[in-house]
């Protein structure tokens, strides 16, 4: 495939201007196109969570008399973090950059088909955001549960501009992952085996096969629901037949993968700064690769745990409660190998390293609270309530975005080139971490008293609680705007880096290449020595 | 009950809790007084039990707790070990050692052998808590968009609405969002099965002390039972995304004794003698599935 360069192109064929991003099929113009629209996404989407915050801040109704609105935010801020930031971060963005440069190929086996998924991607975002803005928006939860999202109770066209936007995210999704499957499976380095390739490739072709497999269901399920509202069947409305129960399934065995897609490359980021950092190869690297992929594998057969109270018998609930078990085994062999890695290193605390600690610490706290979640008999005590928040949002709001934080300062030198101030690095992550933890740890107790999720005024008990929580999100969202200051200070500096900023830890083949990567990379396959890190 | 306390944190007992109130006024939230049936300001914990559920939810969870509370614990000290032991002044020799077999079966192990002993209790709880043994009457609830209908239909069928009280309207001592027109009433220490289902969107009918939390289905209908075993008022919220008044919704049961109970079903069936009938939607969004219900 990609043999030595013909003569010819020693002269690139380098697009300028609008050209060179509109028609890009270049994978770091795309990631960059991916991480700026996820830039963008993560503003409207915390900027929808600060909304919801202050108006939780106290008892009684701060801002939106309009009730709607409310669970308009609520279903907006829901959307847009997980289909229009945390996936295009770090699949589209992270995965764009650092899988051709890491497995040493010019570019993705697809570059058209790259450039097409991007622009499906920015284009659902913007029919999202008329999800959200017209006919008095969508107001049903992430989760779309009908009958709520029929035409009888959401009768405009908000409804259906969000189904379209996530047929588009979707489709995007399925192109990205044939992309990233073949890739990754045909054009890696010579001699680098399946077992040689490092645990980012690994998660990333895992995240694209779960893609694969998910995001077709949920397609069907949407177009059944499209059909349902605008022609005429009754898929999930009990008048005619139909069951809403039917929605729950085919949604929740997209949405439990759909976590997983979330996280793993948040490991596989995390696994390639813990190795770096530690100046050591990853610890039980087989147990790793294999440990993902048990996780995407169990990871289709749970997503009932979604649904404990939608009435099931209490055997199909003993069921999916051992099953959700299962997966804290391999995400626990993945946190111990990450330990087990820094024992023994001789580690350098930079920001990179700071956010994967704090990753791998409050992915824990994310965990245990998963356990307790698993079991259907203790759910009843939790379920819909602010512990589930609390914990969703620590193994998403907090650990996948610390993992596109940890990775941005990471390969920040690689991408642009210049050097991040430190000091500034890390006063963001700790600014961050105290104000994710007050905002979300109180919610664990919010829940436990029983507070209910996306209501938009509570009883008064909750009020103290609620208020630390929101000034956590203030504090969290000062550490946004000093990312916002990093990058600025970053991009203006004059102080550029070297090819391999890291040192001696840092042996991926990216950094083999100089920074900023240049336009065109690996024009010949390097290979890879059998001892080199995996 | 007694049984459960001992996990929360301990000291707090029914004797004690008015001296730790004065101490640290949320950790007495954690014992809780004999009657309390709501949220308390700066709560930690779980509402006090009311029914043999939530007191064997209760339990599993103080388990589950003490567990999970010392897995957190020994990655925060390995942590605290590296950071101290294992940084580029105190070892500037990174160590080579990538595998170790017999580690990696350990944490694999252990975790299996954690997560069989929350699996037995956890089963036992669930089978407990599926359906009532020996029912002795039973509550008919429906959500609507946005108040609860309930009927008893072992006593007469009668039927009524429950309805937020709104706040301009609540009375000194009521409490906001919690209160409702008309609370269910229902017998102490009888087994009660709940048949749940919905006129409209889903709705899900929770009481956090009574640990039961039960979709509520158009076109279905759900199971689930409590057996309260003390009186008093027990409250609760729509646990599940209903639309625009979603959080207005409150579920407000009050438990008196059987004699009471017999007492007032008299007078509720002649109060509401007007609407056996199941409740029409006062808002009729849908009038094809309206229609299917008469």
């Amino acid at each position: 495939m990609s043999d030595s360069a013909p003569a010819h192109d020693h002269h690139d064929h380098r697009p300028t201007g609008w050209r060179r991003w509109v028609y890009s099929t270049n994978h770091k113009d795309i990631g960059t196109m991916y991480l700026v629209l996820a830039m963008v996404a993560a503003i409207i989407g915390s900027g929808a969570s600060m909304a919801i915050r202050a108006e939780l801040h106290q008892p009684g109704i701060q801002f939106f008399t309009d009730h709607q609105f409310y669970n308009v935010l609520v279903t907006a801020h829901g959307f847009i973090m997980v289909f229009f930031v945390v996936m295009p971060a770090l699949i589209g963005g992270f995965g764009n950059w650092f899988i051709p440069l890491m497995i040493g190929t010019p570019d993705m086996a697809f570059p058209r088909m790259n450039n097409i998924s991007f622009w499906l991607t920015a284009a659902g975002l913007i029919l999202l955001i008329f999800a959200g803005l017209v006919d008095g928006g969508a107001g049903t939860g992430w989760t779309m549960y009908p009958p709520l999202s029929s035409a009888d109770y959401h009768p405009g066209m908000a409804v259906d501009f969000g189904i379209l936007a996530l047929h588009l995210a979707g489709a995007a999704s399925i192109l990205g992952a044939i992309n990233f499957i073949t890739t990754i499976v045909n054009m890696r380095a010579h001699g680098m085996t399946f077992h040689r390739m490092p645990l980012f490739i690994w998660a990333m072709l895992l995240t694209a096969v779960l893609l694969l497999l998910a995001i077709p269901v949920l397609a069907g399920a949407l177009t059944m629901m499209l059909t349902d509202r605008n022609f005429g069947t009754a898929f999930f409305s009990p008048a005619g037949g139909g069951d809403p129960i039917l929605w729950q399934h085919l949604f929740w065995f997209f949405g439990h993968p759909e976590v997983y897609i979330m996280i793993i490359p948040a490991f596989g980021i995390v696994s390639e700064i813990v190795s770096t950092f530690s100046k050591k190869p990853i610890f039980g690297y087989l147990g790793m690769a294999y440990a993902m992929s048990a996780i995407g594998v169990v990871g289709f057969v749970v997503w009932a745990h979604h649904m404990y109270t939608a009435g099931f018998n209490v055997e199909t609930r003993a069921y999916f409660t051992l099953a959700t078990m299962v997966i804290a085994v391999p995400t626990g062999v993945k946190i111990f190998s990450w330990l087990a890695t820094m024992w023994g290193g001789s580690i350098k605390f930079d920001t990179p390293m700071l956010y994967a600690m704090g990753f791998i610490f409050l992915f824990v706290v994310g965990g245990v609270t998963g356990v307790t979640l698993s079991n259907a008999g203790a759910d009843m005590a939790f379920h819909d309530t602010y512990f589930v928040v609390a914990h969703f949002h620590y193994v998403l709001s907090i650990s996948a975005v610390f993992a596109m934080y940890a990775g941005f300062y990471y390969w920040l030198g690689k991408m642009s080139g210049k050097r991040y101030p430190e000091w500034l690095g890390r006063l963001q992550f700790w600014v961050t971490f105290i104000g994710v933890n007050l905002l979300f740890f109180p919610q664990h107790f919010a829940g436990m008293a029983g507070m209910p999720r996306r209501i938009p005024d509570y009883p008064d008990a909750f009020a103290g609680w609620n208020m630390i929580s929101s000034w956590g999100a203030y504090v969290s969202a000062l550490g946004g705007i000093l990312f916002f200051f990093m990058l600025y200070k970053t991009l203006a500096s004059k102080e550029t880096v070297e090819g391999n900023q890291w040192g001696s830890g840092a042996t991926t083949l990216e950094w083999t290449v100089a920074s900023p990567a240049p336009f065109h990379t690996h024009e010949e396959t390097p290979t890879v020595k059998p001892e080199q890190k995996h | 009950m007694p049984k459960s306390r001992l996990f929360n944190l301990g000291f707090a007992t029914k004797l004690n809790s008015k001296i730790v109130y004065s101490i640290t006024f949320f950790i007495s939230m954690l014992a809780g007084s004999v009657n309390a049936a709501e949220p308390k300001p700066w709560q930690m914990n779980f509402q006090p039990a009311a029914t043999p559920v939530m007191e064997k939810i209760t339990d599993f969870h103080n388990l589950l707790l003490i567990v999970e509370v010392a897995i957190v614990l020994l990655v925060l000290v390995l942590m605290v070990i590296i950071v101290v032991k294992f940084n580029v002044k105190t070892n500037p020799e990174p160590s080579k050692t990538t595998h170790h077999t017999a580690l990696e079966v350990i944490w694999t192990i252990v975790p299996i052998v954690i997560l069989m002993v929350f699996a037995v209790p956890s089963m036992k709880l669930l089978f407990f808590m599926d359906k009532a043994q020996n029912p002795e009457m039973t509550l008919k609830i429906t959500g609507n968009q946005w108040y609860w209908s309930y009927q008893y239909p072992d006593h007469g069928g009668f039927s009524f609405d429950s309805n937020l009280i709104p706040e301009d309207e609540l009375k000194a001592g009521q409490r906001r969002l919690l209160e409702v027109d008309n609370q269910v009433v229902l017998p102490v220490n009888t087994e009660i099965r709940l048949l749940m289902t919905s006129e409209d969107v889903l709705h899900n009918w929770a009481i956090p002390s009574f640990g039961v939390k039960m979709d509520t289905v158009p076109g279905r209908i759900n199971e689930t039972w409590v057996k309260v075993t003390k009186p008093g008022v027990y409250y609760g919220q729509c646990s599940e995304l209903c639309g625009i008044n979603h959080g207005f919704m409150p579920i407000a049961v009050k438990v008196v004794s059987k004699e009471a109970f017999k007492k007032w079903t008299v007078k509720a069936k002649k109060e509401f003698a007007q609407s056996d009938d199941i409740p029409v939607n006062v808002v009729q969004l849908n009038p094809i599935t309206s229609a299917n219900h008469r």
